[in-house]
Order: structure tokens, then sequence, then C-alpha cells
């Protein structure tokens, strides 16, 4: 227990003294009933938990429209109606680059929010901003792919595959690029008004939900593009 | 400049609509006067359009399911009407009008008449069964609720301006595509619908959390109304499902303004993918709003039976296996699509099995009333008419649900009168069945008893002599939608289900007579115990109408039956429990961002139906610079002083000692 400059550390220090019960981190049920989760008998849930838990009811929400446009990306594959294939669409290196960069951003999101939790607002900033910008690098790599395969004549209007690629991928996209708008929100928000007890609740939100578009990307790179090369 | 927006778009040339909407536009003027003269503004502003508190919401949400109800069924009489006059004739509505008001009504009926309704009581009595104050996020559901509304005004905006959509309720492609359905009418369905359905997804959130963590001490699960139950499945349900319908929507919306592929019958799009998404959303749907409606029934039978809800383990087992099943079986909406003999009969197999769950909860219900000292209440009278109008529907559903027989009668009048049966039967009887039990609850007196039997009788009656014809007119052949008919055989049958139409406006009419009688002489039937049917659960231990605050502490529950059990201890000691220590409450502040996210929904969405492309990008510029303004206040809550909740509570308090020696007089008597 020597590195307690970590922010983990900090952070597991502060949870057992703040929370010597281990909100959360419980089983259900009547045998060990917890203050303030909500659980059994105990009455109402703090509201940190209450919000952390709608939003993880929305997440699920988040990810149910997904699946469908996965779903019509399934059913049209192979519609290609004499045009380009998944073949012609895929292009791996950019591709790569993207996932690096999105996945990158997901550790640099979880330090911030480590960083939070030890209240140090340099360092909640400084990771805050590089998830940002690394958001920002994998939107703009996507528009370039999206741009280049234009000018072959890659579009969604050409047939229902392509339709089910570009409204996929472009849900994902649009999803982090609102994101980063909330990101971008939230800095100003911190800044002014340091670690209120809400600020911090809408922290959890939109790190829960910056990881959550990174689950949902790990699926499109999958199915979308590493499917897409294999035969 | 205004898209496709021109004066063309105003039916100057068709009396029907132009009447309809110059009569709409004077008395929505008329009525904005009223409130302007009287100086009502700042009250309507402070008191309702910017409360976080659910039973304003839940009333408004009623309000507005109430005036849409009326709307749909003023369409529904059109239709009926026109069918009886186009026999061998061509009627008063030509087809494309005709067309319209199909799906305007669907539309309506669905979602701005039954799921605002349904919506409107679980706001308003879910927070109170479970003792707590408010829902989990009260100004989340504010916006829920201007969102709403918003769709619904752009439904009837397109009345005036423009066309509504003339591809039924669920706008098949490839009928709905660009190619085939130019004009903005479906552009309608899609903005306000998909506007309306991100409000309702945000009540499901809202709820699923409220109910699973925001319960009093002492409510366990198992201890919780059955009426809470079911909101939790319908909640569980619209959050598993309208995303599938938002993602549908805007499939659809990308083929229509910009050449996408997903339903197209060009470049490999696939319409029957429309046809399996939408019901993967449509049928649970059904199920979003029965269930609370089963949920109103349980309370219902049990407190005017005078015994605990029968079985409530096998209904609490029943709700959720419902919950699951329904989103199992949306494929029995179109056996004929051809999937196979195999998959039909699994679809078969899955949506009878959900008949039996269905089958757990009216025997439990019959049970309940079983040894009970029933007491025939305006409530308990749809409830009853509930039980036989439901399970005659629910016998035609099975009967639907075997492929082969669905070859014959699907899309037949058949199945409207099948689904009409259950949605009228079990919802809208649920409804009013709701109204009436928790109306002292909301505003302090109870509705007149005469007018409410009368409007129960002419409605049920009503219903039947509508929809039993259609029931044979589908065994005969006749198709649903059909804006002329050319076989003078069933001419008595239409005539006759237009007589039920008649009896059915009758019975509106009560409901109208009801609410202003009721109000009129709202100091007799003034409800001064806050318990007026003898009820069981923790909304009848709050004062009628119930404070702000709900509860000024909250309630310990130490048993299955938590207001019961509490009656049954003060009867007992003839003393009511100790007076609590009061102690100050804390509450959510009022907040405009439903109006003001509503606002901007409504423009955005008027401008991306007629492609004003600048004011579009203008509304939700608008809506992000909101956004932010509103994430930057810093006050959510203010404090109720301990004195007020004092105040309160002692009233309450002197009452229920009133009611108390009542009672113990009458337990001397006998
Ligand atoms: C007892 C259980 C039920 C069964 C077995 C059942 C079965 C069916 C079947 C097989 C169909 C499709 C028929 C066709 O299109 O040819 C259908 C349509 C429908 N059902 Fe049910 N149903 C049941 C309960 C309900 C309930 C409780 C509701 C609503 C509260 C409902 C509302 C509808 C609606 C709205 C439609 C048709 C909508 C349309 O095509 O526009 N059903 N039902
Ligand atoms: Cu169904």
């Amino acid at each position: 227990m020597s590195d307690l400059g970590l922010p983990a550390a900090v952070e597991t220090l502060r949870r057992v003294r703040e929370d010597p019960h281990r909100l959360g981190h419980r089983g259900h049920g009547p045998d060990s009933p917890v203050e303030g989760a909500g659980h059994g008998a105990t009455g109402p849930a703090r509201k940190r938990i209450v919000v952390g838990y709608g939003f993880w009811i929305f997440l699920l929400s988040d990810i149910v429209m997904f699946a469908c446009f996965f779903a019509a990306f399934a059913v049209l594959r192979g519609a290609t109606a004499g045009g380009p294939t998944p073949r012609d669409v895929v292009e791996l290196p950019r591709v790569g680059l993207e996932t690096a960069a999105l996945l990158l951003s997901s550790y640099t999101c979880g330090l911030s929010f480590a960083a939070t939790n030890a209240r140090s607002l340099l360092w909640t900033q400084v990771f805050l901003l590089v998830t940002g910008l690394l958001g920002l690098a994998f939107v703009g790599l996507e528009l370039q792919e999206f741009i280049s395969l234009a000018a072959r004549g890659i579009t969604p209007q050409r047939s229902a595959f392509l339709t089910g690629f570009f409204g996929l991928v472009g849900l994902h996209g649009l999803h982090v690029t609102v994101a980063g708008m909330w990101l971008a929100t939230m800095m100003a928000q911190v800044q002014v008004k340091g670690f209120r007890r809400e600020i911090v609740h809408r922290l959890i939100c939109f790190n829960l939900f910056w990881h959550a578009l990174d689950i949902v990307w790990i699926g499109i790179f999958t199915i979308v593009y590493l499917m897409g090369v294999t035969p | 400049m205004f898209g496709k927006l021109s004066w063309s778009a105003i039916p100057l040339d068709q009396p029907i609509p132009l009447i309809t909407s110059v009569v709409l536009i004077l008395t929505i003027l008329g009525v904005l006067g009223l409130v302007t003269a009287k100086g009502w503004w700042p009250y309507l502003w402070r008191e309702w359009i910017t409360s976080v508190d659910h039973k304003r919401i839940g009333i408004m949400y009623c309000l507005l399911g109430s005036v849409m109800l009326i709307r749909g069924f003023a369409d529904a009489i059109m239709m009926r009407s026109q069918q009886a006059l186009a026999i061998n004739a061509p009627g008063y509505l030509p087809p494309e009008h005709y067309n319209q008001i199909f799906s305007a009504h669907g539309t309506i009926m669905i979602f701005f008449a039954a799921m605002p309704l349904v919506i409107g009581l679980m706001n308003f009595v879910t927070p109170l069964q479970l003792g707590v104050r408010d829902v989990a996020f009260p100004t989340l559901n504010s916006v829920s609720f201007w969102l709403t509304a918003s769709g619904a005004l752009l439904v009837n905006v397109s009345l005036f301006i423009g066309e509504f959509a003339r591809t039924g309720w669920l706008p098949y492609p490839p009928l709905s595509e660009a190619t085939y359905s130019p004009g903005v009418g479906v552009d309608y369905y899609l903005w306000a619908v998909q506007i309306s359905g991100v409000g309702t997804l945000m009540t499901g959130i809202n709820f699923v959390t409220t109910v699973l963590k925001m319960r009093c001490p002492g409510m366990t699960y198992l201890r919780m109304p059955m009426f809470c139950w079911t909101v939790l499945a319908a909640s569980l349900l619209i959050v598993a499902v309208f995303p599938i319908l938002t993602a549908t929507l805007a499939m659809l919306s990308l083929d229509r303004y910009f050449g996408f592929h997903y339903f197209t019958n060009t470049a490999g799009g696939n319409p029957m993918m429309f046809v399996n998404l939408i019901w993967a959303w449509g049928h649970p749907e059904v199920y979003i709003l029965v269930l609370p409606a089963f949920g109103i029934f349980s309370e219902i039978f049990s407190t005017f039976s005078g015994k605990p809800l029968f079985g409530y383990r096998s209904m609490v087992a029943a709700t959720l296996f419902i919950c699951i099943v329904a989103m199992m079986v949306w494929l029995h909406h179109f056996f004929t699509m051809g999937a196979g003999a195999a998959v039909n009969t699994a679809f078969g197999i899955s949506t009878s099995i959900i008949a039996v769950g269905t089958g757990v909860k009216i025997y439990n219900w019959i049970f309940t009333m079983y040894g009970g000292r029933v007491r025939f209440s305006v409530p308990m009278l749809w409830s009853l008419g509930f039980i036989f109008t439901f399970v005659i529907g629910g016998m035609t559903g099975v009967l639907l649900a075997v492929p082969p027989a669905d070859f014959l009668v699907h899309n037949s009048m058949f199945l409207v009168a099948h689904f009409h049966n259950v949605i009228v039967g079990g919802v809208v009887f649920g409804l009013f069945a709701g109204i009436d039990y928790w109306f002292p609850k909301a505003f302090g007196f109870r509705l007149h008893e005469g007018w409410g039997k009368a409007a129960f009788w002419f409605a049920l009656v009503g219903f039947w002599v509508t929809f039993a014809p259609l029931y044979i007119l589908g065994l005969q052949g006749m198709t649903r939608r059909l804006q002329h008919v050319n076989i003078e055989e069933w001419r008595p049958l239409l005539d006759l289900s237009l007589v039920g139409v008649g009896i059915l406006i009758v019975g509106a009419v009560c409901q109208v007579v009801m609410l202003v009688v009721s109000i009129l002489r709202r100091d007799e039937l003034r409800d001064v115990t806050g318990d007026p049917w003898d009820g069981r659960s923790l909304e009848w231990a709050t004062p009628s109408p119930a404070p702000f605050f709900n509860f000024a502490v909250m309630p310990n529950v130490q048993g299955e039956e938590a207001y019961w059990d509490i009656k049954l201890r003060a009867v007992e000691s003839q003393q009511l429990s100790p007076e609590p220590r009061y102690e100050p409450i804390e509450m959510p502040v009022n907040s405009p961002v439903g109006f003001y996210t509503a606002f901007f929904a409504t423009v955005t969405g008027f401008a991306l139906i007629w492609q004003i492309w600048w004011l579009a990008g203008l509304g939700l510029a608008a809506a992000f610079a909101g956004f932010v303004v509103f994430a930057w206040r810093d006050v959510h809550e203010f404090h109720v002083p301990a004195e007020e909740v004092a105040r309160v509570d002692r009233a309450r308090r002197s009452a229920r000692e009133a009611l108390l020696e009542r009672l113990g007089q009458q337990g001397a008597a006998t």
C-alpha cells in the first residue's frame, strides 16, 4: 500500500472511508440489504445510485437501437444490387487506426474519472481533453473514409448493402459526435463549478456513455469490417 | 426559403378538414383568450406548465389523452358513417381523404390517446403507491410529457397545413416510400411519432428506475401493489422495444429523405424487414397498453370486494411471463409473409401461450370477488364489463393465432373486431375505471355515480352493437379499410354497426355530463377522509387531493397491503399511530426545460416535415443551447419547512380521527 499517489488507490481508500458497506457491490436479497442502495426493504436509493441506474437503463435502450441497425446490416449484407461488395468497402489500415484511437480514448476516459475521484481538477481536465481529441481523431478518420468512398461512387444510395453499412457506421459516428459535444460541455462545467455533487453524477454518466460507444464499436469493427474481409 | 411549404398546403378546396380546423383554431383561440382575459397565465405557468410534480404531470397526460380520444372518436364516427353510406354509392369522403382518416384514427388512438392516458395514470399513482415523494427523475418526466404533447400537436397541425399519411397507422413500405407517397403525410407521421416516442422511452427509463430504486422503507418487491408490478413490466417493455420503433422509423426517414434503400423495392431493399421490425415493437406495444390496465383492474377488484387480491404471487408471475412472451410473438401479424410452416407454427404456439398468462389473471380476478363483499360502484362495473368483453377478445385472438385460420381472416373486419375487442374492452375500459377510481385522489371529490353508470352501460352495449357485426362481416369476407362497398348483403350489418356508434356517442356524452355535473356538485361529492373507497394501498393514506409532497413522513411498510394494515391497527386500537416528528422536506424545483424542449422539438419537426432546412438547423442549435443553459442551473431542490409539513399532516390526522370514530361507532352498532 505504498502507491498512495495513484488515483485508483486514492479512490479505494476513499471508498472504504466513505462507504464502508461497499454499496452496490454486495448481493441483493434479504440477507444483505444495504442502506441507500434501494435494495429490499431499505427505502429509496441515494441520488448517485438512482442517477447511475437510470443511465444504465438508457444505455440498454440505446444498445437495442444499435441492435436494430446491426440486424438490418446483417439482412441487407448480401443485397449488393450488382454494386460494391463488403470487400470493396473495407480499408483495414484506416479502420485499425480508428479503433486504436477509440480504445485509447476509453482508457483516458477511465483515467479522467480516477482523477475525478481523487478530486484533481487539473488531471480530470487533461484526461477529458485527451479523450475528446482522440474522439475527434476517430470522427475525422471516419469522415475521411466516407468521403473517399463517396469519391469512388460508393454511397448509401447505390445498394441496400451500402445503406446498411453507412446507416450502422454513421449512427455510431453520430453518437460519438454528440458525446463529444457533451464532453465539451462537461469540461466547461467542471471548470466553472468544480466537483459539485450533480456534476460528478454527470461525469459518471458521461463515462458510462463513452465506454458503451466503445463496446458498440468493437461490434462494428468485428461484424462490419473484419467479417467484411474474411471470405 | 420555406421548403415544400406554400399556400396550396392549406386545404381551401376541401370543406371537411377546412371547417374542422377552423372550428378547432377558434376553440383554441377562445381558450387562450379566456386564459389571458382572466389573467391565469402566471398560475398556469407556475403550477402546471413548469411543474415537475408527478401528480400534475399525470393529470396533464390524462387531459391530453382525453382530448385526443375525442378527436380519434370523431374520425371513427366518420369512418363508420362513410361505410354505411357508401354501399354501391360514393359516400361523402373521397378515397384520399378516407385513407387519411383511418391512418390518423389509428395513430391518434394508440400514440396520443391510449398511451398518454396509460402513462398519465402511471404517473399519478405509482409514487403514491410506493410511498415516495416523486419519480426518480422529475424534470425528465416533464420533458417526456411535453414531447408527447409536441407529437400530438404535429398530428393535428397536419389537418390544417398539408395532409396526413394515407398508409395506415403502421406505414408499410413500399407504399410509404417517397416514390409512392411523395407528399408530406408520411413525414408528419414519422416526426410526430418519433418525437413522442422519445418522450415515451424516457418515461420507461424513469419508471423502471422509480419502481426498482425508489420504494419507501419496508416496501419489498412482493409487497408492492399489483399496479406497480404492471407499471414495472410495461416500463421494461418500453425500454426494450421503443428503441426499435425509433430505429425503424429512422430507417424509413433515411429512405424517404436521402434515397437510402432499407425498405425500397429497388436496389436490394427489403420491405418485409420493416414489417418485422415494426411488429417487434408493435406487439409488445399492445401489452404496454394493456398491462397497466390489468394492474388497475387488480386494484379495483380487490378494493371493491373487500379482499386481498387472490393469488398475488401468481399474478406477479403472470405479469412477468406476459412481459417476456410478448416479445416472442410478433410474426403472428404477418403469417401470410410466407415464412413457412415451421416458423408459422412456432409463432402460432407462442401466441396461444400468452393467453395462458392472461387466463391466470382472469381466474385470479374472479376468485378475488368470490366470497367477498362486492360493491358495484362505477369502477367495479367497468371491471366486470372488462372481464366479459376481454375474454371474448382474447378468444378471437387465439383463433387468429392459428395460421391456417388467420390466412382466411387476416386483414379482414374480423381482425378489426378482434383488436378493438381487446383494446376497447381491455385498455379503454381500464382507463375509465382507473380515472373514476383515482379521480377523488386527484381533485378531492368523487365523480357522479349515476352518470358514471349510464356512461358504462351505453359504452358496453354500444361497443358490442358496433363490433359484433364486424366479426360477422369479416367472416363473410369484408376486408379492412374499404372506402366503399359494393356488396348489398352487407348493408344490414353495416347499418347496425352505425347504430352502435350512435349508442357509443350517447355514452361519450354521458361521460362529459358526468364531469360537468361532478364539478358543479363537488361539495356534495367531496371526499373528506382521503379514503373514499375503503382502499388498501398507500395512496389512500394521503388526504384528497394529495399534497404536493405526498407524504409528510415517509411510510414504513410492515405487511403485504401497506395501508390496509395501518388501517386495521388503527381501528383495533381505536387510535392513530402517535404523531411523528416533522422534518423539513426537500422537493425538486419547477423547471421550464420540458416546455422549452418541446417547443423546439415542434419547430424542428415541422421544419423537417416541410424540408425547411435552415429552420431545422436553428431548432437543433437552440435545443443544444437550451441544454447547456439548463445544465448550468445550480438550485435543484427547495425545502418545505417542518411547520408547513406539520400543518398539512395535522389536518389529515384530524380527518382520519373523525373517520376512525365513525368506524368505531359502526363497529359498536353491529
Ligand atoms: C389473448 C391474447 C391475444 C392473442 C392470441 C392475439 C392474437 C392476435 C393475432 C394473431 C393478430 C393478427 C391477426 C392478423 O393480422 O391477421 C392480432 C392482431 C392485433 N391484436 Fe391481438 N391478440 C391477443 C391480445 C391482444 C391484446 C391484449 C391487444 C391490445 C391490447 C391486441 C391488439 C391487437 C392489435 C392492435 C392487432 C392488429 C393491428 C393491425 O393489424 O393493425 N391483441 N392479435
Ligand atoms: Cu400481436
